[in-house]
């Protein structure tokens, strides 16, 4: 056999350290791509919007085309509040990881408008199904900080009794599904959540996100293969953030097209500037429209950057260029909303200096209260039992044995 | 000689198979250009190219059937999975493909890879990146299974795993990585001046099947692998008993004449691993022990394990064995 010189191809990232970073600017405009009618579209009539982008932003800050989703001012203040919370809420976090306060953190930085945005387009009795880069849904669902704040520390009020590490939030009351850390396991298992509300005859959506990189996974193409087989009211997104860790989007797919993909399956797949938060609603809401009229699933491409690092424990100057995600086309989700309200004359510089003094000082309070309740470098911890508590819904004997095996020895 | 943790001693394993051998090839999530999130793999793509160390989709699947491939076509994939946890999407490629292509195939085919897998508890990792699961491969034919310790025998059994022409799951005890663990978390030593960190710099091999007597003693044999190893040591210097400590560094196939050999001496034996108690590997040790040593044993065979529920975030120190579940053991085994 001829043997030849070896040459596997291996894709690269666009940049690394000590390239200059440089994004080509979007050619996609707000307003090129027409509204089709969510209840009777074809999955081949959202070919331009799967190889286009929905802008509704445009980078004169105005709002302009069929899918500006007509939001009032009071709703976009709403948004805005929301998302600011958010990266406050983030750092005050990251900062507690940073005292050994917390054992791991993992902040939205850059992406805070793909949960808010998204789950601001639901009902309430929609069902949420995140990974740990969503936990902004929660703040749309009235969770609060403290509760919020318990978890991550794992202390004695953390609802999940310190199982689970920082950031995998169950939240039942909002219809906010337990976060899982192996990735992709959620986008499969929200089709079936779909499929119950639909056997059930319930007007309940589910909505789910997966990171290109986790698209590489087999539960995403279980998703697709599933919500299209049997029209599951599922809205399926993927959230392009460029990043997974240190490998890029480059390794997830061989042709860099994540919306597209939703086609062949027969999808209704549409690609959406994830930093517009305009865009983003209308996209959701014409998702849910079609999911709620039996047209089945949509397959979104949320475009956007990971503007951190991946968690607490990642330093991405090794992998990336520091500045990178300041060349992003999309820019900065919470600056656009703001500057689209400014340039309507519903807000001011002012403002959102107030706004953001209010919230810092409203996670601050949070902050206290949470670690009155005990803090990981400190405790108090959950009881031991909380280990052998719910495994099952009634213990068998060789847990409870085991559990009092455990007591005994803590007592000696 | 040169002191390397084992971060380094891995790292300089793969370096020499992927200087001695073409066919070695590296690849998984985040092992390319970054180096890995352990930094295992740090510094190997600059050094040996793009085509022989690189970053794969994040899909253990993919990555496992991928090996499987290369390896039945000429190859000998080490790959890697970032967390133990995380090797399930990839299970049934392992369990059905890898573990029997050469039996099913009549021994036409076989595809020799070795995964890499960070594994055990101790960094506060919760339910998933915690586990131990080397009882979920010990359990199905056709794999070789090794668990490491200590950056002397990381070194020399991931080289014996990679030359071997039989797949390996190959465990590494995470919290080993940058020093051993004697079961405090606030004492957190470094491999620096342990006898075990100096390590050659030239190729060698542990044969896969050995144990290692970690410590020598009388009265009790302790029995463990990974990360629990030093726990023990730890337990018997705590506990005043002269035993035997044999660290096991191969579960499939085991070296059971060093455990006979020894149990023959001590009459007493104390078997510790961290994964859950139920169909853990330390159940097929005692099944083995009975068989084989039952006139010699003076009591009841001790097991000390991770409790039978999922690992835990912030109570992780009451559900990984520490020195004083170990060191009651020892002691309980000496009554009689
Ligand atoms: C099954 C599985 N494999 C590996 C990991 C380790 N891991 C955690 S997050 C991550 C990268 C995820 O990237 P992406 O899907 O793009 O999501 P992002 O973090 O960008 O939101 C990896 C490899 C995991 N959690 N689960
Ligand atoms: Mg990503």
């Amino acid at each position: 056999m001829a043997k030849k010189k070896p040459s596997l191809k291996i894709p690269d990232a666009p940049h690394r350290p000590g390239d200059e970073a440089s994004f080509e600017s979007w050619p996609w405009q707000p307003g090129d791509l027409k509204m089709p009618d969510p209840k009777n579209c074809s999955s081949e009539d959202t070919v331009p919007h799967a190889a286009g982008l929905i802008r509704v932003l445009g980078d004169d800050n105005k709002a302009s085309g069929d899918w500006d989703p007509g939001l009032d001012a009071d709703d976009l203040r709403l948004g805005l509040e929301y998302m600011v919370r958010l990266r406050i809420f983030d750092d005050r976090m990251m900062k507690m990881q940073r005292t050994g306060k917390l054992s791991f953190y993992m902040r939205s930085f850059g992406e805070e408008c793909v949960a808010i945005a998204q789950t601001m387009a639901l009902e309430t009795q929609d069902w949420i199904f995140p990974t740990y880069r969503q936990p902004g849904a929660q703040f749309v669902r009235g969770r609060d900080m403290v509760s919020m704040i318990c978890h991550c520390i794992g202390n004695v009020e953390d609802n999940i009794k310190g199982r689970q590490m920082p950031v995998h939030y169950s939240y039942r009351e909002g219809r906010f599904i337990s976060i899982s850390s192996p990735v992709g396991t959620q986008f499969s298992q929200a089709v079936g959540v779909a499929m119950a509300s639909q056997y059930r005859g319930l007007d309940e959506v589910t909505i789910t996100w997966i990171g290109d990189g986790a698209s590489a996974e087999g539960d995403y193409h279980y998703a697709l293969n599933f919500a299209s087989v049997y029209k599951a009211p599922v809205i399926l997104n993927v959230v392009n953030n460029q990043w997974a860790i240190s490998t890029h989007a480059n390794f997830a797919t061989g042709g860099g097209e994540f919306a597209s993909r939703g086609l062949p399956y027969g999808l209704a797949s549409l690609r959406v500037d994830g930093n517009d938060f305009l865009a983003l609603y209308s996209a959701t809401k014409w998702a849910r429209q079609r999911a709620a009229a039996g047209a089945g699933a949509t397959h979104i491409e949320v475009l956007t950057y990971r503007a951190g690092a991946h968690s607490s424990s990642d330093d991405p100057s090794r992998y990336r260029p520091g500045d990178e995600h300041t060349k992003w086309p999309g820019g900065d989700p919470v600056e656009r909303l703001r500057d689209h309200l400014i340039e309507i004359g519903e807000w001011s510089d002012e403002k959102h200096i107030e706004l953001e003094k209010r919230i810092d000082d409203e996670v601050m309070s949070a902050y206290k209260e949470a670690v009155s309740h005990g803090d990981l470098a400190t405790g108090p911890y959950p009881s031991s039992d909380t280990i052998f508590t719910e495994v099952y819904q009634e213990m068998p004997w060789h847990l409870e044995e085991q559990f009092n095996e455990m007591m005994e020895e803590s007592d000696d | 000689m040169t002191n390397m943790n084992m971060i380094q001693s891995l790292n300089n394993a793969l370096d020499i198979m992927l200087e001695n051998d073409d066919g070695v090839i590296v690849f998984g999530e985040d092992v390319g250009y970054f180096g890995g999130v352990f930094r295992t793999t740090d510094g190997l793509q600059a050094k040996h190219g793009e085509h022989r160390v690189f970053d794969s989709p994040l899909s253990e699947g993919g990555i496992l059937s991928a090996a499987f491939g290369m390896g039945l076509n000429g190859l000998r994939p080490v790959v890697e999975i970032q967390f133990a946890d995380y090797i399930f999407p990839a299970y049934d490629q392992i369990v059905n493909e890898l573990a029997k292509i050469r039996h099913r195939s009549g021994g036409e085919y076989w595809s020799p890879v070795t995964v890499r897998t960070p594994a055990g508890g101790g960094i506060r990792g919760g339910h998933h990146h915690s586990q131990s699961p080397e009882s979920q491969f010990t359990h199905t034919p056709g794999l070789k299974v090794a668990y490491c310790s200590t950056p002397f025998n990381a070194k020399g059994l991931l080289i014996s795993a990679i030359e071997s022409n039989d797949p390996v799951i190959f465990f590494e005890p995470k919290r080993c990585y940058r020093g051993p663990f004697y079961g405090d978390p606030h004492n957190v030593p470094t491999w620096e001046g342990h006898p075990e960190a100096e390590v050659p710099e030239a190729h060698y091999s542990i044969p896969l099947g050995e144990a290692r007597l970690a410590m020598e003693g009388d009265d009790c044999t302790v029995i463990s692998w990974g990360a629990m190893v030093h726990v023990c040591e730890q337990a018997i210097k705590d506990s005043g008993v002269s035993c035997d400590l044999i660290d096991l560094q191969t579960l499939v196939p085991w070296d059971r004449d060093a455990v006979v050999k020894s149990i023959e001496k001590t009459g007493r034996c104390v078997i510790v691993h961290e994964a859950p108690k139920t169909s853990g590997f330390g159940a097929e040790m005692v099944a083995s022990v009975q068989e084989r040593c039952f006139y010699h044993l003076e009591s009841p065979i001790e097991r000390v394990t991770g409790w039978d529920t999922p690992f835990p975030h912030t109570t992780e120190w009451d559900y990984m064995p520490g020195p004083s579940r170990i060191a009651a053991a020892i002691h309980r085994s000496q009554v009689n």
